[in-house]
């Protein structure tokens, strides 16, 4: 019986990098990335650099080079709100298209997924998340909470060492994705050094600047199909100067956020002056965000001197 | 038909006034309530669909009423005694016709027309076949304003499902018994048929069963006969099984069939299958309902597989226009209870179309039939957790179809192979190894995402590299294919040919 | 001799690439994977040891091979199967079930006969392994 199926094709002579890049859709997967994440230019920059390492030694496979399988394991750090989880998505989309993995899939986990509560409990545990990312990504999201080191009789010890034990024997199967704050994170891997080695990728999430996050917030307008005229521009503006000064502020998921709550006083807005008149609206009207529905915010009640709200 | 009112026009409404209606004499089916055009079946009533060719000068609805009338309570004249019973109730009631496509003018088929029929579930005992039967098919095939009618599909509510208990094992049961999963059956008649001692017909069992097949069955016609005894069979049958059971680690089975002169003789050889530790005992169609019924209760009771043997079924389900088509025979039989039935090859030789035989193979296995005029299924079917029936594919196939028969049936059937392993070149262990490896070997290459339909031959030859009985059976039978038209063909879809 | 139980004894030996392929058509039609492992091979042992529960919701078929492969390094001469579970209504049960490892050697099973009444005979089954106890048969 011919059981030898071989999947890798033999050596060739040469190999074409644009035929390479262009099958395995990577213009496609930074169409997206641009497209979806404003900003994030050094964080883009790397994914790029992986990428054509990867299609490189794509090329050396193809011509029988000598091609050590890479290591893709990654560790995305930053503050939240900047993008992890998405560009891991795209990341997973990516390791497919070169064939790293073979299904276009991502578990996202976080330490109560992996760690049990009693003896006995963790390694089944982690290892059925193990099992169910196989072929994919596995997304690990603030993993420094599987080291407790004030609790030494904490389970999340077991679920780092089997996880450990995945990463190193099953690089094949399965790439960890280990995301979270950057200083935790360097804690994390200063007590755990066995998972520092096998991270080869390191990629830092800044913050956004205040344009960005302006950006951001256009293009969630847009995409939920709302209008901004000049003057709700304006107070986006000064919201997010001021925004970006208090305390637990995530980025673009407090963007989002705050968009979410200027939507329901618009409505409520809207509720009001229609019950006044005569009840109806136009499109227009239900588009519209106007700077009240803006400056109507704690944000700018809390910053602002007093005095000036009676203006 | 002599009735003389001629003078009401087909689309004439029913609503003839009472006094007028039970006047002596002679009405028209149509005028006395059997057509109801405006009738909307309830969920409750039993459905059928007749295919009709009314003589000349009979209308269709009126064929259609008669139809309604003499399969529930009408007589052929008018009788007052109606009118001590609920007769609105009981009457069945022709709700539409239809003309049946590519008949009448034009064609060689004088036009025929589908009759739909709503009987009121009160016209039936819980839990009898034969009373449906009697009811459904009893007197109206022989009345003279047809040509011809044949019943072509039947539609049961699940309450009256539900009064019959069904396949005593199923499908689920009967692999978890036997420990076979995954792929189709395998088995073969014995043959000759007729004529070989107990202890030569043992022989072939124990071969076939050792070479690789899951079962081997008794034919229809091997019952008790001068040259070998029920009992000389099973004796050596089970000696045969249980040897080769031994040899494989397998379990096995031999279709030891039990049809006999009367139900004591039925009981008796089921009970000494029974006692010889025999999984599967079998049964022809031509016992009759009530002792299908019967000996069905009796598997039940001593998880007993039963294998139904269609014995009889081409005199009244192959001819196109008259007779009852076979896929009402397979509804029946899944009510009735057996666990293996009879259902075709398609690509045998034996009567088949392709979309005709997935048709009733749907009957036997799914919880619930759709609408599938291309497969012949007339009617959505509900059954109710009534469970599964193994269909059998067996005549004239052979090792070189394998895939297209996996691609035709899927994995729960039994295909049987009878002179494709017993005829095979270097004898019966070779002939039922090939047929298991090119079993084996298909099912394991359309798992791994092959289009079998298109690469069988090369997954065949394949496996035939190192399996020498497989070389030889594609040799042998390379050339054999029965490719007549058939007769029992869809109405709704070109005619597709057996490949 | 060979013992013949499973959808695939017939064949040669799959690979584990050829189980993973396998193992792949049970994950697409949705079915739920488990490794099974014994030391009496009986055609009617029903039960034999579990590897775990069964694996429901996977995407890949590494995460059986895997399971697979670490069951053979504790039970190298033992049978072992992958069964596949399929969950919907009028199957629940096996729908795939095939053996991924065997012993070396298979001393098969002995055929017992019983002398019963008039040319009756009662048959059984016993594995020749079955001689020593549990653990030590192959």
């Amino acid at each position: 019986m011919n059981v030898a199926r071989t999947l890798e094709p033999p050596p060739v002579a040469s190999a074409s990098l644009a035929a390479l890049y262009r099958e395995a859709g990577i213009a496609d997967v930074f169409e997206r990335l641009d497209a979806e994440l404003v900003g994030l230019v050094p964080v883009k920059t790397r994914i790029r650099e992986i990428a054509a390492l990867l299609v490189v030694d794509r090329a050396r496979r193809q011509l029988g080079l000598n091609a050590e399988p890479p290591s893709l394991h990654m560790c995305f750090t930053g503050n939240p709100g900047t993008g992890k989880t998405t560009v891991a998505q795209r990341m997973a989309e990516l390791l497919h298209g070169l064939g790293y993995i073979r299904r276009n899939h991502l578990v996202s986990v976080t330490r109560d997924d992996l760690v049990g509560q009693y003896i006995g409990h963790t390694a089944p545990k982690t290892r059925e998340v193990l099992k169910k990312a196989m072929g994919g990504v596995l997304f690990i999201d603030e993993a420094y909470y599987l080291y407790r080191p004030e609790n030494e009789r904490d389970y999340g010890q077991e679920a780092i060492e089997i996880l450990l034990q995945a990463m190193e024997n099953q690089r094949d199967d399965l790439v960890v994705v280990l995301a979270g704050y950057k200083s935790r994170m360097d804690v994390f891997f200063r007590s755990n050094p066995g998972l520092s080695s096998r991270i080869a990728h390191h990629i830092d999430f800044p913050d956004y600047a205040p344009d960005e996050l302006l950006a951001i917030a256009r293009l969630m307008v847009r995409r939920m199909d709302y209008r901004l005229d000049a003057e709700a521009v304006a107070a986006l503006c000064e919201y997010i100067a001021l925004r970006l000064r208090q305390p637990h502020f995530a980025n673009a998921r407090s963007i989002r956020n705050a968009l979410d709550r200027m939507r329901l006083r618009q409505a409520n807005r809207l509720f009001s002056t229609a019950l006044a008149g005569d009840g109806e609206v136009d499109a227009d009207a239900l588009r519209s965000i106007d700077s009240a529905d803006i400056r109507s915010s704690r944000v700018f009640a809390n910053a602002s001197p007093a005095g000036e709200g009676t203006a | 038909m002599s009735t003389t009112v001629a003078t009401s026009t087909p689309q004439a409404a029913t609503a003839t006034p009472a006094r007028k209606r039970y006047d002596p004499g002679v009405l028209k089916y149509r005028e006395m309530g059997y057509w109801a055009p405006d009738y909307a079946p309830a969920d409750t009533d039993i459905l059928a669909l007749f295919r009709i060719t009314p003589q000349q000068g009979v209308d269709p609805e009126e064929a259609a009423a008669a139809v309604a009338g003499e399969s529930s309570t009408a007589t052929w004249t008018v009788v007052w005694t109606d009118r001590l019973t609920a007769c609105e109730q009981y009457r069945a009631k022709a709700y539409r016709v239809d003309p049946v496509p590519g008949t009448g003018p034009g064609t060689d088929t004088p036009q025929q027309y589908f009759a739909w029929i709503a009987y009121d579930l009160d016209l039936f005992e819980e839990g009898s076949v034969a009373n449906l039967t009697a009811s459904i098919i009893g007197n109206v095939f022989s009345f003279k304003p047809l040509r011809a009618a044949r019943l072509e599909d039947m539609r049961f509510p699940v309450a009256y499902v539900k009064t019959f208990r069904g396949p005593p094992t199923g499908i689920v049961v009967e692999r978890e018994r036997l420990d076979k999963f995954g792929r189709p059956l395998l088995g073969a008649t014995t043959k000759p048929k007729l004529g070989l001692s107990g202890k030569n017909y043992g022989r072939v069992v124990y071969e076939a069963l050792k070479g690789g097949l899951d079962f081997v069955k008794d034919d229809e016609n091997i019952n008790s006969q001068p040259f070998m005894h029920w009992r000389d069979r099973f004796l050596y049958c089970m000696e045969g099984v249980n040897r080769a059971s031994a040899e494989t680690g397998e379990v096995k089975g031999h279709y030891l069939n039990i049809t006999a002169g009367t139900m004591e003789n039925m009981y008796q050889r089921a009970e000494f299958a029974r006692e010889l530790g025999s999984v599967i005992v079998m049964v022809d169609l031509v016992a009759g309902w009530t002792a299908i019924q019967s000996i069905s209760n009796w598997c039940r009771d001593n998880d007993m597989l039963l294998h139904m043997h269609r014995a009889g079924h081409g005199t009244y389900t192959r001819q196109k226009n008259h007779g009852v088509s076979f896929r009402v025979i397979a509804k029946w039989l899944r009510l009735a209870g057996v666990d293996h039935l009879h259902a075709g090859t398609a690509v045998g030789k034996l009567e088949g179309d392709p979309n005709t035989v997935q048709g009733y193979y749907n009957v036997c296995r799914e919880t619930r039939n759709a609408v599938d005029l291309q497969r012949g299924i007339f009617f959505e079917q509900d059954w109710g957790g009534l469970r599964k029936v193994m269909p059998v594919a067996s005549g004239g196939i052979h090792a070189g179809q394998m895939h297209q028969l996996v691609d035709l049936f899927g994995d729960d059937c039994v295909l049987q192979f009878g002179g494709g392993t017993i005829g095979h070149p270097h004898g019966i262990q070779a002939g039922a190894t090939a047929n298991r490896v090119a079993l084996e070997a298909i099912v394991k290459a359309r798992n791994e995402g092959r289009d079998i339909a298109g690469e069988g031959p090369q997954i065949l030859q394949a496996a035939a590299r190192w399996c020498t009985p497989l070389q030889a059976a594609l040799e042998t039978w390379k050339d054999v294919t029965f490719d007549y038209a058939s007769t029992d063909t869809p109405d709704f879809v070109p005619t597709p040919t057996t490949a | 001799m060979r013992i013949t139980q499973g959808t695939f004894s017939f064949l040669p030996d799959l690979t584990d690439e050829e189980i993973g392929l396998q193992v792949a058509y049970a994950l697409r039609q949705g079915w739920a994977l488990a490794v099974e492992y014994t030391d009496d091979p009986h055609p009617r042992n029903a039960y034999w040891e579990m590897w775990g529960n069964p694996m429901f919701d996977l995407a890949d078929p590494a995460a059986v091979v895997h399971e697979l492969r670490e069951c053979r390094k504790v039970f190298p001469r033992h049978y072992i199967k992958i069964n596949a579970f399929d969950s919907t209504r009028g199957f629940e049960s096996v729908r795939l079930s095939f053996i991924v490892n065997r012993p070396p050697e298979e001393p098969g099973f002995e055929l017992l006969r019983t002398e019963a009444q008039g040319r009756v005979q009662r048959y059984a089954l016993r594995a020749y392994a079955t001689d020593h106890p549990v653990g030590r048969r192959y």
